[in-house]
């Protein structure tokens, strides 16, 4: 419950906010955010199978984060930042839809 | 059920398995009892719902802490990306031949403005020149107007000139000496005249003023007039004085009729009167 209030306290504060990307972030955010999603996935997965762990997912989540912006980071370095994020972007795509039908399947026994 | 605060019991599965992060853990696994006890136990327990809530903050440790505040920050990083994407122009998205072509179009665009640019100048400096011609002319048309006036008799005029004195009775001043002394300082380069009676106010003289002979002087434009007479006139005074003193001339005539002719130049003489018998009975503007 906690975490569901913490997320529309997050997303009222944008609104409120309504910051602006920042440059040099605008290529990073958008797969953090997918990475993001990507881990609050799978907790919702593992808290639905009964093996939610609070630091796991602290730790997760944040690597998650930091990894597909080192990856997109190194991409960029190396002129493949486009094709690197599409990559990430799909592997994480992949990832959530998997935990997404775990989660269907605990949810509609389907 | 969602009562319950994420917090579980170590998880054994994920505790020696730490690369398998939660997300990743297969829906297989075998969830354990005591989960399934804590969230049995979980809303049974304190009975009233401040004491729930104060159990709750209670149980609400670091950890979660941390999940809080991750996850607003995923809600508030969501927010800034849908942003950040709806006031995009979306040039970044778009396609090679999209951006060839957005661009060839803002390029015509630059040239019509350009084109209009020049356009507008030219009517702009047309205007300003066609203004200026337009002032030049009201300034000519002016200037021809006063002219105009002055030799229509309709306006006042000044100037260096002389004025000439007729003295005499009507048998030594008569219609003729008038007539042919005006006819002589035209001819002279007069080119302003006016004509005083004896006692009368100042006549212009003008191309259709006439001189007839009338009861008890001479009838001038209508209006009998007695002498001696005054001529103002504005022109060469050398001129005029020597054309009046030729042999033969008009001081010589008025002379031998026991008359007298005087002439003072002056370098200025004001002709005040105006010329008012307009009286047009047939001839009209032709433009």
């Amino acid at each position: 419950m906690i975490p569901v209030i913490a997320m529309v306290v997050g997303v009222a504060l944008g609104l409120i906010i309504n910051p602006t990307v920042p440059i040099y972030l605008q290529p990073y955010l958008p797969i953090a955010v997918v990475a993001a999603l990507d881990a609050v996935f799978g907790a919702i997965r593992a808290r639905l199978d009964g093996i939610f762990d609070d630091k796991q997912f602290v730790v997760s989540f944040i690597s998650n984060v930091l990894v597909a912006a080192l990856i997109v980071y190194l991409g960029d370095q190396l002129g493949v930042g486009g094709q690197l994020s599409t990559g990430v972007v799909v592997v994480l795509g992949v990832r959530i839809f998997g935990n997404v039908a775990a989660i269907r399947r605990h949810l509609f026994r389907a | 059920m969602s009562a319950t605060p994420p917090r579980t019991p170590p998880d054994p599965t994920a505790a020696q398995d730490p690369d398998r992060a939660s997300p990743d853990a297969t829906p297989d696994a075998p969830a354990p009892a005591a989960a399934r006890s804590a969230d049995a136990a979980g809303p049974a327990a304190p009975a009233t719902l401040p004491a729930r809530i104060g159990a709750r903050l209670r149980r609400l440790s670091a950890a979660g802490a941390a999940i809080a505040v991750l996850l607003a920050l995923l809600g508030f990083g969501l927010v800034a990306q849908f942003r950040s994407v709806a006031t995009d122009q979306s040039l970044d998205t778009a396609r090679e031949d999209d951006l060839v072509r957005i661009l060839s179009d803002l390029e015509a665009r630059e040239q019509r403005l350009n084109t209009d640019i020049r356009r507008l100048e030219d009517s702009e400096r047309q205007l300003g020149s066609g203004a200026q011609r337009r002032e030049a002319a009201i300034a000519d048309a002016a200037r021809r107007a006063d002219a105009l006036g002055i030799l229509a008799g309709t306006l006042p005029a000044e100037g260096p000139g002389m004025r000439v004195r007729l003295v005499g009775n009507a048998d030594q001043v008569h219609a003729r000496t008038l007539l042919d002394t005006v006819q002589e300082l035209r001819n002279s380069g007069a080119e302003v005249m006016q004509l005083t009676g004896s006692g009368a106010d100042p006549m212009r003289i003008v191309a259709s003023s006439y001189f007839v002979a009338a009861e008890g002087g001479v009838r001038v434009d209508g209006k009998v007039v007695a002498g001696p007479y005054t001529i103002d006139v504005i022109g060469d005074a050398t001129i005029m004085k020597s054309a009046l003193t030729i042999p033969g001339g008009v001081v010589e005539t008025v002379a031998d009729d026991g008359g007298s002719v005087t002439m003072e130049p002056a370098a200025v003489v004001k002709v005040t009167a105006r010329y008012t018998g307009f009286n047009l009975q047939y001839a009209r503007p032709a433009s």
